[in-house]
């Protein structure tokens, strides 16, 4: 299949670990990605608190540019992932609002119907490549290594979407698939608090820290993500969460398209493993090689 | 000569019924936004809400607030601002109220009224966000918080220090902000939309005295929509 590739402003630079192992896993299970060609911010959830019509008009304008293309969306980020979901939902059920955005879109030559469907890779892979079909390609067993699954807020809310609303379970099933050791992860839906980290930090940093305890309490080697907000927040305030709490947390954290790229096979330079601020490390070379062959 | 405003109990002041007819645009234009009247208290959004430990005015109480009439003082609250949009009350409110659109709705009714909020630093990362697209179409991180600290405390600035090295280290950090190619045909699409959003003002009602509280709740000009 052809997919309308919408990486999004963190993907593009800050979180290049995700953009490349998305492209790289995509790639290796032969499906092929369309960047859309001059995408612009999806908006994210801080537009929405400002001016509606503004802010569905400036998301519709992604959707529209996808349209054109004849394609369905690939969104990895997670908010970005909600954000259009959310705008083709809103335009495809209020026509007064369809026709507001569609009037202001035509100021720039285009045009959307509510009608392009957003992806998240998770959903792709799960549901459409399907997992027998995932499963024959791996090269690696993740025996022994013991994961988090990380699922974030936005990929199976508001909406109804892909999998189930409180208790999602298609990370579990797809490590689990590929021999790793899914550890209880209770918090797995858990809010990581996203811009609150700017803007009311001790509360970030308290829901950041009881989600380390929680993996770290659970065993977990590793903590797989499918958001970079989350990603960021988990990884890169880890340090200021040990000097805050005085807890001495390691957890590596990765991108759930990272780990799979290992267990597919692929080289770690090109999944973006060497943009991790904690190292998987020595786990990595421990997996067994070619199990499945 | 000046009217003193009516403060008959169970009655709207007019401030009231200004705010209540800026929300309630907000909300109708949610899907489903009508369900707000269904509110049966049971306070499984305040329960579900990971930041409500430290909000001043829980989920619940910003409904019950609303339906007393009591706009104002959600206007002056910290809490619709802790709102992080993880969505955990609108999928299990029983009612199914879309309670995270709903704090939307009310963020942007205090945005409209230009209210003074008891946490302006995220109205300012709002607008700088804001600001951020319009210059740019995308999103520029550093920009953005490089901005943000220098308008909200600019010492914090320099505990970023380590983790901007980190990022340039592991090839991390956009130094520069980067323009989308149709910039121009961005800005007239939002312009437009600016220009609509206005549109949908209404003149301003004749202030009479409606009723709060559950006797209100009846006359809540909201209407059902297709579909839900």
């Amino acid at each position: 299949m052809k997919y309308a590739y919408y990486p999004g402003c963190s993907l593009e630079k800050t979180q290049r670990g995700y953009d490349e192992s998305v492209r790289e896993v995509f790639k290796a299970l032969d499906q092929e990605l369309v960047e859309i060609d001059d995408w612009n911010c999806c908006g994210a959830t801080m537009y929405m608190s400002v001016k509606e019509t503004v802010s569905l008009a400036v998301s519709a304008r992604n959707l529209a540019l996808a349209e054109r293309m004849g394609l369905e969306i690939l969104a990895p980020c997670s908010s970005c992932f909600t954000t259009l979901s959310k705008t083709n939902r809103i335009l495809n059920e209020i026509p007064e609002m369809r026709r507001d955005v569609n009037e202001a879109l035509a100021e720039g030559g285009l045009s959307c119907s509510g009608k392009v469907r957003v992806r998240h890779p998770l959903d792709i892979l799960m549901n459409d490549i399907g997992l027998e079909t995932v499963r024959a390609k791996f090269q690696r067993n993740l025996k022994g290594l013991k994961i988090a699954p990380y699922y974030g807020c936005q990929i199976v809310r508001p909406d109804k979407t892909f999998d189930d609303r409180e208790n999602p379970m298609l990370l579990d099933r797809l490590f689990g698939a590929c021999g790793g050791d899914v550890v209880y992860f209770p918090m797995k839906l858990r809010c990581c608090g996203g811009m609150l980290m700017t803007t009311f930090e001790e509360t970030a940093l308290k829901l950041n820290k009881e989600l380390l305890e929680c993996a770290l309490n659970n065993g977990a080697d590793v903590m797989v993500t499918t958001c970079p907000l989350c990603h960021f927040n988990l990884e890169a305030y880890q340090g200021k969460i040990n000097n805050f709490y005085k807890t001495t947390f390691n957890i590596p954290i990765m991108y759930f398209t990272q780990l799979l790229g290992i267990a597919l096979g692929l080289p770690a330079k090109s999944l973006g493993l060497d943009s991790s601020f904690i190292p998987l490390g020595g786990k990595i070379n421990s997996l067994a090689e070619a199990h499945y062959a | 000569m000046e009217h003193a405003t009516l403060q008959l109990p169970g009655l709207m002041t007019r401030t009231e019924a200004d705010l209540r007819q800026i929300f309630l645009r907000q909300v109708e234009a949610i899907p489903a936004g009508e369900r707000i009247k269904r509110c049966i208290q049971c306070g499984t959004c305040t329960g579900s809400c990971p930041v409500s430990y430290a909000m001043d005015i829980s989920p619940r109480q910003l409904i019950a607030l609303f339906r007393a009439g009591e706009l104002e003082t959600i206007m002056k609250s910290r809490s619709i601002w802790i709102c992080a949009s993880c969505y955990a009350c609108t999928t299990r409110c029983p009612s199914g109220i879309k309670i995270t659109d709903v704090i939307y709705a009310l963020k942007r009714t205090v945005m409209e009224k230009g209210y003074e909020s008891k946490a302006p630093q995220v109205q300012v990362l709002a607008k700088l966000f804001v600001d951020n697209l319009m210059s740019y179409g995308r999103l520029h991180e550093g920009t953005l918080i490089r901005r943000y600290y220098m308008k909200t405390g600019i010492f914090k600035l320099f505990g970023f220090i380590p983790l901007v090295k980190k990022m340039y280290e592991t090839k991390r950090l956009a130094l520069f902000p980067k323009k989308i190619k149709e910039h121009k045909s961005l800005s007239r699409i939002i312009k437009k939309a600016q220009e609509i959003e206005m549109r949908h003002v209404p003149e301003k009602l004749e202030y009479s005295a409606e009723f709060v509280g559950y006797r209100g709740l009846g006359e809540m000009k909201l209407e059902s929509r297709k579909g839900e």
